[in-house]
């Protein structure tokens, strides 16, 4: 059976990939997720807001600390060489590229252009094979069109693009109004591919307390599906690498995920729930299945129920349950 | 290291650290200002692996007093590893002991001094010489350094001439004004210090360590017999010293070229009027003496460098022998002494000499002492004119100068406006800001930038402020061709650039008496440009126009806005500086300024680099010239420092020393024996908040937890009868009680001080309601100040004058009723959101009308009692705390000193009242005997009839009814409080906190842990939790907090607690209530977020809180009390630790830097730090469940604890 695919330009031997998560950062883990057979690790995110407050936090409290008392000018040592988040990240980056065979792919979630750009840098210079830039922008101002908000993913991809050299893909959200044409810009400014979709924390209220707090929870095999509909439109369009994530959770999962047209299919909650063995499991049932319904290779079934190939295409743009009603026709020579 | 061949800007403290570091083995340390930076250098390069001159780190161990760090310089000494400290002050005073030990076995060592006052009438933290001459009997060298350049040279021929004599040293220089003066200086090259210390010197004193392979005996103890020979025995090393220090001098001048003297005389060669004196102040008679004599006068001076051993004919020999007087001036007061040590020393030489064969001198001139620079006083050329002066007419003994002495009538008058030509072509420069605007750390910086890209002559001198929160800083900075010795403040009407970095001090601070003509002035202020003039005083527009100030502005809080670097001007108004000033070109400084930014914040720091390079480009575009008016038009001028119906002291005194004025009362001012009244913060208005908080006072519940975390007394709650609303101002609130037990019509307000409050904001955070349809409003809600300063100042102005509430009717032990009662400590300096002062407030609410304290210096004496005002204060009856610190050390002595004074006069109250009981009311004595005063109503009764014992006592005659009258006072209940830090509970005073808690006397001990030494600057206590980043702990603090309520629980009958108020509010009240109640000694440990944890104070609760829930800071109760009902006495008020002790330590900067700087020690530490958390909360909650029912006692309960880890394995 030939479980192999491409990703960003990368050769992967099969297409199930883990994505960011404490696993992926751990050396004892990473190594463990690759001997359980992951094509690749997708390191947790460098998240630019971290290293600004990081470095708000050591300007206040380190810096700047001095309060004008004669007997105190200061509270803290100053720190002279010390590691910072984003030098560990590089460093961790460093040392999982020195220990692992299966390519590494980086990722980077920020709000700024100029910090993206160097972080990127940073992230080739270290050794990643590739960059998943995982942009997430919450669009508050009321003045902002979703025009605008668009052409700030293109602009920071493209700022980004120009000065590394190892293929770039982005990590979307699903928030988009048109997401083939927000897919189909981010493939004309030289995006590797796209991955769908990002989950992210989301604000939650605390009846107790009465405040807003952020929260994540584990993903469900349910929310496959909203991904695989996207996956199978883009697929029909764009010649752009795919990756589904955000619950894949099964080989049957990932089955659909590739049906529709993904490359890989990336795993996280169900990792975490599962150890990293669980990978070697859905390689063995996706085998398995394969065999069963003769497939040869991954690359046969890639995008074979794609909206182009699907048996019933019109399926993916149904948006909702009333419409399918609507389209239910009477059968010849019934009454009304 | 010093960097070789070139010069450095640093300031004594570190010249003297650097050599130090390079030159010794072992470092002993212990904080205390103005020399704890030294320390804190030499630990920070150790820590960072840096080596000495024999290629090894030296070992830095901070010890837990000056007296504990002599002796273990002693057993260093001993044991042969060449040993330093640093110290000032009464830790010098601590460490005279050890001195004569040192000294009296020969050791070579080098103590270096920033030298300081000692406490007296009061405490002071700045220079004078009155510490080093308490040591000059030890034994040991005496060689003072007068400049930072001196230091740095001194401390190494200190060093060399130690080993080479054996001597040891005290190296010292003027806290402070050579301390921290910030200058440039010609470094001392590696191969120089190389050269000077002699490594067979080393090896000889290597050899004489002790050593069981060479066994010796050293500290005999001798006899009658043959003790005075011994102590003659090392006078050979006397005699040959001050040669050695001369010949060590001498190769220091062959390798580095700066020549030194034991004595140096400089002026006219036939001089007929000399000054002698050692430290700063010579600089300045050095730069004096050279502008007379270039004005054809004949006068010279005298600096001692060697003052011990004195080598008397060196002195004689290089003063001329034209000299006809000599006035000799000593930094330091020996009251009732025939005139102060440099003085009686100099006469000495002279008589001595001239009883002698061959004199030098035909005969005697004549001398005269004087006191001159007593806490860093002033000592300006103006004041050497005087002396010189006096000299020439009728030369005055025991003269003083610097201050006006109208009591005693020994001071010297001098003309202020004397200036010499030494300042000529130098720029000065002067710049007020905040503390926490980084004006000063700015101001460094600018003259490290110039010291280092101009061959100018740079110096730089802070002045600080007593206060934390709101601190006043102004910046001297001087640059100039020539070398810098004016060793005194830029006077009036010298300031080439005055700059105002706040525009609130426009109506505090006079800044344009010290412009000097046609000098620039640059304001940051938020107004436009064209209404600039008409926010300056009329005094200063009429000096703009006089001086033809040439004015700037720069709005510097909009510029950092817009770029992104928040509240933080100090790049953008350095930039100014640079850009207006003309020090540097324009372009090189720009450049300068941000090579400085990259340098401070490196490659990681780019994001910061970058706003700060967007903020100078910024600020070169905004920074505008304001075109002068040529007429005044201001209506308002500089505003008074005090209201004007304040009491007569406060307007006499306090008031001239808020204004800035001090230094110009004389001595009649002042009470001769330190003591000064209560309750004068409340006149120093100092308008701090930009927001202030409103009161909703429909949805308030009246819960009492705004006035109790108020860290400055400064939100208030009272009760009042509705009918005293009659002549209230329109908008005051109050809203009638809710809930049962209060009078009919009964009224509650929350109240505001507008000028006190400092705008943390806690008061807000705490509020625990929330509007139901809107949940961002709550029942008190931050607002912007200036709308509402002139309505609440009104309100508060009524607050004030309602009557209080009757304390006897309040249900204390609830915080609704305890929170009416009058705070009886407020509005002090302490930091905002400070966690110490809440604490103190509720003691002094609870217990405040019947309080005596011994408080413990460190920050809750300098907010509790540094002048100008204390917040400590009195109620409508004039009753409230009396208070004294005495020492750092003595604390819980001086406490429990208290205590037996009192008892000890209530005894012979009740011995004196059962002997006059024939002449007085026998049902009145018997009822005064046995008062029961355990309630707010039984004192109050007792006070009652104390007062009728009083009256009766008035018409009796004899001598016990006029002895009673005055000890009947302590017939009513006295509560003693001991109050204190960490530093002092845990370190320094711990051996006497031992044996007060062990003296069973009723003594209430609060401890304010912040858990690290505050008012010095952070430094590590053994209350510093393990893996905790504080200076002295670079690395993280390897081991665990000391467990001092497991300590005290040790003892009988000691009532012990551990709190947090922001965690539990109610338990910390009932605490303190039931601690106070205690007969017996009780110690509260009460936790204290602090600055120094780097974490904003504004979540002062929520740290309370994290540290309460994750298990660090257990709550609990220990009440003996309890074991007499058989019960268990130990209640614990807290629950399991519920989050991972990460979760705390995550959020706050002490803990997480260790991170970025020793990763795999932080996870060990922490590793190690939960099992400790879990483990301290399960011995706490065995303890807490133990059976009392029997006769059993704490030790049987830990001994059956013990038995049973035997038997299970596991405890």
């Amino acid at each position: 059976m030939d479980l192999s695919t491409q990703y960003l330009g990368l050769a992967l031997k099969n297409p199930i990939v883990a994505s960011s998560s404490p696993l992926t950062w751990e050396l004892d883990s990473a190594l463990a997720l690759q001997q359980a057979g992951a094509a690749a690790l997708i390191m947790p995110s460098l998240f630019e807001e971290q290293i600004e407050h990081e470095q708000a936090q050591l300007d206040r409290f380190i810096h700047q600390q001095s309060i004008g008392h004669s007997e105190t000018d200061s509270f803290h040592p100053q720190l002279n060489d010390y590691m910072d988040y984003q030098n560990k990240y590089l460093n961790r980056l460093k040392l999982l590229k020195s220990e692992l065979d299966i390519p590494l792919i980086a990722s980077l979630n920020g709000i700024s252009e100029g910090g993206w750009v160097q972080n990127a840098q940073e992230l080739e210079e270290a050794g990643a094979d590739a960059l998943e830039l995982n942009i997430y922008y919450v669009a508050a101002n009321p003045s902002e069109t979703s025009q605008q908000v668009e052409q700030r993913y293109i602009d920071v991809f493209s700022a980004i693009k120009q000065r590394i050299n190892i293929p770039v893909g982005v990590k979307l959200t699903h928030q988009f109004s048109s997401i083939i044409s927000m897919v189909k810009q981010l493939e004309q400014a030289g995006a590797a591919g796209v991955s769908l979709f990002n989950r992210f924390y989301q604000p939650d209220i605390d009846l107790e307390t009465l405040q807003i707090v952020p929260r994540l929870e584990l993903s469900r095999s349910s929310e496959t599906l909203l991904r695989i509909r996207w996956i199978a439109m883009l697929r029909s369009h764009l010649q752009l690498s795919l990756a589904i994530t955000g619950g894949m959770h099964t080989a049957e999962d990932s089955i659909k995920g590739l049906l529709a047209g993904a490359d890989i299919t990336c795993m996280c909650s169900a990792l975490i729930e599962n150890g990293p063995q669980h990978i070697s499991r859905v390689l063995e049932q996706m085998s398995l299945w394969m065999m069963d319904k003769e497939y040869e290779s991954v690359q046969q079934l890639k995008g074979s129920l794609s909206y182009q190939h699907a048996i019933n295409p019109a399926a993916y743009e149904r948006a909702n349950y009333l419409e399918i009603l609507d389209n239910c026709s009477s059968a010849s020579g019934v009454l009304v | 290291m010093p960097k070789e061949n070139s010069s450095i800007t640093i300031d004594g403290n570190q010249a003297a650290a650097s050599i130090a570091h390079l030159c010794n083995e072992v470092i002993a340390i212990y904080p205390i200002t103005p020399a704890s930076p030294m320390g804190e250098w030499a630990d920070e390069w150790s820590s960072r692996g840096q080596k000495n001159l024999w290629g090894t780190v030296p070992e830095v161990i901070e010890m837990q007093s000056e007296g504990g760090a002599a002796g273990a310089i002693h057993g260093a000494l001993q044991a042969g590893a060449l040993t330093t400290t640093f110290t000032a002050s009464q830790g010098l005073l601590l460490m005279l002991p050890n001195m004569y030990k040192i000294a009296g076995e020969l050791t070579p060592a080098v103590f270096h001094i920033a030298a300081r006052s000692l406490a007296c009438q009061a405490l002071s933290i700045f220079g004078d010489h009155s510490d080093v001459m308490s040591a000059r009997a030890t034994g040991f060298a005496m060689l003072a350094s007068n400049s930072p350049q001196e230091v740095l040279d001194m401390a190494l021929i200190a060093q060399a001439a130690s080993l080479q004599s054996r001597i040891p040293v005290l190296h010292f220089f003027d806290g402070f004004r050579t301390s921290h003066e910030l200058s440039r200086l010609d470094n001392i090259e590696l191969q120089t210090v190389r050269a000077m210390i002699n490594d067979d010197l080393v090896s000889e004193f290597r050899a004489r360590a002790l050593s069981p392979e060479i066994p010796v005996l050293r500290g005999s103890s001798q006899n009658p017999d043959v003790f005075f020979q011994a102590r003659e025995s090392v006078n050979p090393y006397y005699q040959k010293m001050p040669g050695i220090v001369q010949q060590v001098m001498d190769q220091f001048a062959s390798l580095s070229g700066r020549q030194y003297r034991l004595f140096e005389y400089l002026g006219h060669p036939q001089a007929e009027r000399i000054i002698i004196l050692m430290g700063s102040g010579a600089e300045t008679a050095h730069e004096t003496v050279e502008f007379l004599n270039s004005q054809g006068h004949k006068v010279g001076l005298l600096k001692v460098r060697l003052y011990r051993p004195l080598d008397v004919q060196s002195l004689l020999k290089v003063i001329p022998l034209s000299v006809k007087s000599i006035a000799v001036l000593d930094r330091t007061k020996e009251p009732g002494s025939a005139g102060e040590p440099l003085y009686k020393d100099v006469v000495t030489a002279f008589a001595e000499q001239l009883s002698g064969e061959n004199p030098l001198f035909e005969q005697m001139p004549k001398i005269v002492g004087g006191r001159y620079g007593l806490s860093s006083k002033e000592f300006t050329p103006g004041m050497v004119v005087s002396i010189f002066d006096m000299l020439s007419q009728q030369p005055k003994n025991n003269f003083t100068i610097g201050i006006h002495d109208d009591v005693s009538f020994s001071s010297l008058a001098w003309d202020d406006s004397f200036r010499t030509d030494a300042n000529k072509l130098t720029f000065q420069a002067m710049f007020y800001g905040l503390g926490s605007d980084g004006t000063v750390s700015a101001n460094k910086n600018s003259i490290k930038i110039i010291g280092e890209s101009t061959d100018l002559k740079a110096q730089g001198y802070f002045v600080y402020d007593s206060k934390k929160s709101g601190a006043v800083t102004v910046s001297h900075l001087r640059f100039g061709p020539s070398v810098i010795r004016s060793t005194y403040l830029i006077g009036n009407n010298d300031a080439n650039f005055v700059a105002c970095h706040q525009s609130v001090f426009l109506q505090r601070f006079n800044m344009l008496d010290k412009a000097s003509d046609n000098a620039v002035f640059l304001l940051n202020s938020a107004l436009p440009a064209d209404r600039v003039w008409g926010s300056l005083p009329a005094k200063m527009q009429q000096q703009c126009i006089d001086k033809k100030i040439q004015l700037y502005v720069i709005d510097a809080y909009d510029v950092a806005a817009k770029t992104g670097m928040g509240k933080r001007i100090n790049t953008i108004m350095q930039t100014c500086f640079f850009a207006i000033s003309g020090v540097l070109p324009q372009q090189q400084a720009i450049e300068s300024i941000k090579d400085a930014v990259v340098k401070s914040y490196g490659k990681r720091g780019q994001r910061i680099v970058d706003k700060n390079f967007k903020a100078i480009d910024e600020t070169l575009d905004c920074l505008q010239q304001v075109k002068l008016v040529d007429k005044v038009s201001s209506g308002f001028d500089i505003r008074l420092p005090v209201s004007a119906d304040a009491p007569h002291f406060v307007q006499q005194v306090t008031a001239q020393i808020i204004a800035g004025h001090g230094d110009s009362l004389p001595v009649s001012a002042f009470p001769a024996d330190g003591t000064y009244p209560t309750g004068t913060a409340s006149y120093e208005k100092r308008n701090l908040a930009l927001e202030i908080p409103v009161w909703e006072k429909e949805l308030c519940s009246q819960c009492g937890k705004c006035p109790l975390v108020c860290p400055h007394a400064a939100i208030r709650s009272k009760i009042f009868s509705e009918k005293e609303l009659t002549n209230a101002p329109q908008n005051f609130l109050s809203v009638p009680m809710k809930g049962k037990g209060f009078p009919e019509g009964a009224h509650i307000s929350y109240q505001v001080a507008p000028e006190d409050c400092t705008g943390c904001g806690l008061c807000v955070d705490i509020c625990p309601i929330r509007d139901k349809t809107n949940a961002s409003r709550k029942a008190l809600n931050m607002q912007p100040v200036k709308p509402l300063l002139e309505q609440e100042k009104e309100n508060w102005a009524f607050y004030l004058q309602l009557p209080d509430f009757d304390r006897a009717e309040l249900k204390t032990n609830t915080l609704k009723g305890a929170m009416v009662l009058q705070p009886l400590f407020e509005f002090s300096g302490a930091c905002s959101g400070c966690g110490e002062t809440p604490y103190i407030k509720l003691a002094s609410q609870l217990f405040g009308d019947r309080m005596l304290v011994a408080n413990a210096t460190g920050c809750s004496s300098i907010y509790g009692g540094n002048l100008p005002t204390t917040p400590w204060t009195k109620n409508a009856d004039g009753r409230g705390p009396a208070w004294n610190n005495s020492l750092f050390e003595d604390n819980a002595e001086f406490g429990l000193g208290m205590r037996v004074a009192a008892d000890k006069h209530k005894q012979q109250a009740i011995e004196l009242l059962q002997g006059l009981r024939a002449q007085l009311d026998s049902d009145l004595v018997d009822s005064i005997i046995n008062a029961d005063e355990s309630s707010e109503a039984g004192i109050s009764e007792q006070r009652v009839r104390v007062k009728s014992l009083n009256a009766k006592l008035a018409v009796l005659k004899s001598a016990e009814a006029k002895l009673l009258s005055q000890l009947s006072q302590y017939l009513c209940r006295l509560s003693v409080w001991i109050i204190g830090g960490d530093g002092w509970a845990y370190d320094i005073g711990y051996g006497g906190l031992d044996h007060v808690l062990a003296s069973g006397r009723n003594v209430n001990i609060l401890v304010l842990d912040t858990e690290v030494y505050s008012n010095t600057g952070g430094q590590t206590s053994k209350a510093t939790p393990r893996g905790a980043v504080a200076k002295f702990s670079s690395g993280g603090k390897p081991t665990a907090k000391k467990d001092l309520a497991l300590l005290a629980m040790d003892y009988e009958n000691v009532y012990v607690a551990h709190v947090a108020y922001g965690a539990k509010d109610v338990q910390t009240l009932h605490t303190f209530i039931e601690a106070e109640a205690h007969d017996g000694p009780s110690i509260i440990i009460a936790y204290s977020p602090c600055i120094a944890h780097g974490v904003d104070l504004s979540n002062n609760h929520r740290q309370q809180q994290l540290a309460v829930n994750s298990g660090h800071w257990p709550l609990f109760r220990f009440d003996p009390g309890k074991i007499k009902q058989g019960q268990n006495p130990l209640q614990l008020d807290s629950k399991k630790p519920a989050i991972a002790y990460r979760d705390y330590i995550m959020t706050e900067t002490r803990f997480n830097m260790l991170w970025h700087t020793h990763p795999q020690n932080a996870e060990k530490f922490l590793q190690q730090a939960q099992q400790e958390v879990d483990h301290r909360y399960h011995y706490y909650q065995q303890l807490s469940e133990l059976d009392w029912d029997d006769q059993t006692t704490l030790k049987s309960a830990r001994s059956r604890l013990g038995e049973a880890k035997e038997t299970t394995g596991d405890v």
